[in-house]
């Protein structure tokens, strides 16, 4: 499966590892939900660092389209719930 | 309720990939003929190539007019403390410490410019990777867009055209994310940055840039200039005080005797006196 990291780029990540991002997506999701920044920024590192550590980087010129797309590493909570809710955060 | 609660067990990374592919398909949708969904992508990415580079410039111009504003900063501290120095030198602590006070405020702006000039340096660096890859993917896309259009008949070219175009079309809304944030960064330290130069051009943190003189300077050079004018003084009393039976002893004999003649010796026996001495 293709996961690509805003601001950083795809990554080819091998159907394994899915259910390990998965549990720390929900971590990540339930700390935008309780507004909790700390563990927000804490899960978002630790998904980050799991792709990027699993992952291997796709070619540059590579068109496919991901199949699951993360905020940039510097994303504060506010950003990635804009992002969720799609109120004109990608242009276009 | 139902959907939220369906959202919300998806988790972010799918709910993200969502919005976007939306946004894709949403474009998609739009173009009735899929050439002209080609030419038209291919245009947007010529202009967001653009765009990007632009950015990038933009973010350079402004990291190069906060490293300005270091240097002048650098050069107000090390000026402030030599000046501290001298005012110690001279035994005045109270303009010592204003003019390490000033430092102090100039230091804090200082390493307030240090973190900003990393910021923008990291973000010029994520746009010129961002601008890099972004020119791969539309050379990739140009000649793909050839090859659908040569080989292929428009029904086996639509789901072609679809996987390139979403493929972009991901690509494109993440720098263009990229941009936006790049130049709100900016805009924010544009901001700093006017604020610190009128804050320098107010003398608030001198102005050893602009070349005028602050206060600080000023009371120096005074108390040096004064300072000069006591030892000018101080060395013409010592003159007058010590130097008068001196300038007498050693000034023309013509003097001597033309006004300290006493008047009860004969002028035949001193001017005898000169004559002895003098060779015959």
């Amino acid at each position: 499966m293709i996961v690509r990291i805003l601001g950083e780029g795809q990554f080819s990540v091998d159907e394994a590892a899915t259910a390990e991002l998965n549990k720390l997506d929900t971590q990540l999701e339930g700390a935008v939900e309780r507004n909790d920044e700390t563990a927000f920024t804490a899960a978002l590192h630790g998904l980050l660092d799991q792709v990027r550590a699993l992952g291997a980087p796709l070619p540059s010129d590579a068109l496919e389209p991901s199949d699951l797309i993360l905020p940039s590493p510097d994303s504060s909570m506010d950003e990635v719930r804009k992002l969720l809710t799609d109120d004109g955060l990608i242009p276009g | 309720m139902l959907m939220k609660g369906t959202a919300a067990r998806m988790g972010v990374m799918k709910r993200v990939q969502l919005v976007f592919k939306a946004k894709a398909n949403k474009a998609l949708d739009k173009m009735e003929d899929p050439r002209e969904t080609l030419d038209y992508s291919y245009q947007r990415q010529l202009e967001l190539l653009t765009k990007v580079r632009r950015g990038v410039a933009d973010v350079a111009t402004s990291r190069k007019r906060v490293e300005l504003q270091m240097n002048q900063l650098q050069q107000q501290a090390n000026k402030l403390e030599d000046q501290a120095r001298k005012a110690l030198g001279m035994g005045r602590e109270d303009l010592a410490r204003a003019a390490l006070e000033r430092k102090a405020s100039a230091q804090n702006q200082l390493d307030e410019l240090r973190a900003q000039y990393a910021q923008l340096q990291a973000e010029e660096e994520k746009l010129t990777v961002a601008s890099q890859r972004l020119q791969s993917k539309v050379d990739a896309f140009r000649t793909r867009k050839e090859t659908i259009k040569a080989t292929y008949t428009a029904a086996e070219a639509q789901t072609r055209i679809n996987e390139a175009f979403s493929g972009i079309s991901e690509e494109m809304g993440d720098v263009g994310m990229a941009i936006q944030r790049a130049e709100d960064k900016t805009a924010q330290m544009q901001a700093r940055a006017g604020a610190i130069d009128e804050l320098m051009a107010s003398g608030a943190l001198d102005d050893a840039v602009g070349g005028r003189r602050d206060d600080i300077q000023s009371e120096l050079d005074m108390m040096s200039a004064s300072s000069d004018v006591e030892r000018e003084l101080s060395r013409l009393k010592g003159e007058l005080t010590t130097g008068a039976p001196k300038q007498l002893e050693g000034g023309a004999n013509g003097n001597a005797q033309t006004q300290a003649q006493p008047a009860g010796v004969p002028a035949s026996e001193r001017a005898a006196e000169p004559q002895d001495g003098e060779p015959a």
